[in-house]
């Protein structure tokens, strides 16, 4: 296998046994990238100079003898939205362009210590609000299986970055399963932390009930040290919360004996693709035959999860999105006019069309008359969600899905009807609803080879278990060996 | 809960206090797709909540305080950088009172 085919884990022992370097690696890399960037516009920022000077230096550190971490020398790719400090952070929106962040966000500051080194910033749905990466203010990403489909999103370049050997890790964020999906569409491993579990300090906020960061990785391995590293309470996040953080290699255990699965009946409903249904179902007798007990359960407030997200995500939105009104940083208009007028013109040339639309959304249900009808009914509503999971854990160590109810979609097939976009999330929001952890692993292909994700998850703070059964489904099936071919 | 449609009007004061201008174009399309999505999330209706208390946090949280120490902020020039007008140490915006 080629360099950039492979896992970090594998790249760790490499360098590790003095077989490559690390500027061997990072060169190999910009190597692909200047091969298929072209066709998959993943990256808004490439950093080359700077991570060449960055592998020479750990190449010299090895060299000297130094001891390295999972994480010394292996290159990562950073969502958009997440502040690398003094390197642009725009959100793939013109309101942000030019916005240098004077500070890095936790999670890159872990990193940082960690010793990895960073490629770029990848492109996204603007602000995270979108299921397909088509909403981004400056190109459209294209997934790696076949260029004429979407890769899912918020988090679509990524999943791209990752999926066509650009880099072996990335960041992403997951409001409503803008991880989990878009690694689905594009055949990688995404994880959904537990709220909380990782800081959100320097994460451009969208909701922030819902908001989490996590790995974007080509094995389960990858994404548990990943999330091993960006993991912890944060004096920066007082929602970051304070369990201790276990050892998730420990986790990676490639049998199930003991448990216990839920295979919930409201996600096989009309509209699933058939293939997908098959897959997971086939997914279900490999965990089975791993030791698993897999058994029906019934989470019956499902239906409602898609219109309880989308009043509870767009409120908190249209909140914080109020801060962008051109005066401290961002977009400012050009036009001569009074400040009220001033922040309307801002914040008409600054938004995309989807982020108006949920700014509109989210003002009309907080506004007087309407807030206890829509914003008050839908968190009473997700308290049942989060009820219906809470029963099914008591007997349960996790539940699995589908990620998605279909295979990647056309470019422009949904970009006109939001609700019908909205509805691809169906299977992901729940998890974020109920703020635990979740990971879509890549369990087969459809007829045309594009890829198709098992979802699993588990109980708030437990993504061991959520680890051990991705990696023991992994370790003895072969799906993850493949590579698009671009 | 009342049905109530949103039309053009209301467009254009929901985006008032959104502090966003829109074209004739978008409060006509916003129109229409704040109605479809409105009707969609309606279905909320038929679960009864009547018991049910609204999540504030998805854990129980207690109030998280800090103890009040004195701790250096960023560099003024380097906060003003972003700012799309600034003069000397602050922010510049339009008049505001005449």
């Amino acid at each position: 296998m080629k360099l950039h085919e492979l896992s970090a884990h594998r790249l760790h022992k490499l360098i590790k046994n003095r077989e490559v370097s690390v500027e061997e690696i990072v060169i190999s890399l910009f190597q692909r990238i200047e091969k298929v960037e072209e066709k998959v516009k993943a990256f808004l920022f490439l950093y080359k100079k700077e991570a060449l000077e960055e592998a020479r230096k750990w190449d010299k550190r090895i060299s000297q003898g130094e001891d390295i971490g999972p994480l010394s020398g292996i290159p990562i790719a950073i969502k958009d939205n997440i502040c690398l400090d003094k390197k642009e952070t725009t959100c793939a929106s013109r309101i942000l362009k030019e916005f240098y962040p004077p500070y890095a966000a936790t999670a890159i500051e872990r990193l940082k210590k960690a010793g990895v080194i960073f490629i770029g910033k990848t492109n996204m749905d603007e602000f995270a609000m979108g299921s397909s990466t088509e909403n981004s203010a400056f190109q459209i990403t294209r997934n790696p299986w076949n260029l004429e489909t979407i890769p899912g999103g918020s988090s679509g370049g990524s999943a791209v970055a990752v999926a066509s050997g650009e880099v072996p890790l990335a960041l992403g964020s997951d409001t409503g399963g803008s991880i989990r999906q878009p690694a689905a569409l594009c055949g990688v491993v995404g994880l959904k932390p537990t709220y909380g579990r990782v800081s959100r300090y320097g994460l451009v906020a969208f909701a922030s009930s819902l908001d989490q960061i996590g790995p974007v990785t080509k094995t389960v391995r990858d994404s548990a040290n990943l999330l091993q590293v960006i993991s912890g309470k944060d004096e920066f996040d007082s929602t970051s919360l304070d369990y201790s953080v276990p050892d998730y290699s420990e986790s990676l255990i490639s049998e199930l004996k003991g448990i216990r699965i839920g295979l919930p009946k409201e996600y096989f409903i009309p509209g699933i693709e058939e293939e997908v249904k098959k897959k997971i179902l086939t997914a279900t007798k490999v965990l089975q035959d791993l030791g698993a007990r897999v058994e029906e359960v019934s989470l019956p407030h499902t239906e409602y999860a898609v219109a309880t997200y989308y009043l509870v995500a767009t409120a908190e939105a249209s909140s914080n999105l109020a801060r962008y009104d051109g005066v401290g940083y961002g977009y400012r208009t050009k036009e001569k006019t009074n400040l009220i007028d001033m922040y309307k013109k801002s914040r008409q040339q600054g938004f995309g069309d989807e982020v108006k639309r949920r700014i509109m959304l989210g003002t009309y249900v907080l506004s007087k008359g309407y807030y206890e009808n829509y914003y008050g009914k839908a968190q009473r509503v997700r308290t049942l969600i989060k009820e219906d999971l809470d029963k099914v854990f008591q007997d349960f160590d996790a539940v699995i899905t589908p990620t998605s109810p279909t295979v990647a979609f056309k470019v422009g097939e949904k970009i006109d009807d939001p609700l019908k976009m909205y509805l691809s999330d169906i299977f992901t929001i729940s998890a974020n609803l109920a703020g635990i952890p979740g990971i879509s692993i890549l369990c087969g292909f459809n007829k045309d080879n594009l890829p198709i994700g098992l979802q699993i998850l588990g109980k708030a703070f437990d993504e061991e278990t959520v680890l051990r059964i991705a990696y023991a489904y992994e370790q003895n099936t072969e799906w993850h060996k493949r590579r698009a071919e671009i | 809960m009342k049905e109530k449609k949103i039309n053009k009007e209301e467009v254009r004061y929901i985006a008032h206090l959104a502090r966003l201008e829109l074209s004739k174009e978008e409060e006509e399309k916003f129109s229409r797709q704040l109605r479809e999505i409105l009707a969609y999330v309606d279905k909320l209706k038929e679960v009864d909540t009547r018991s049910v208390a609204p999540t504030s946090h998805v854990f129980t949280l207690k109030n998280i305080f800090r103890k009040d120490e004195r701790k250096d902020s960023l560099p003024v020039e380097e906060v003003l950088r972003n700012a799309p007008q600034q003069r000397r140490t602050q922010f510049q915006v339009p008049r505001v009172i005449e």
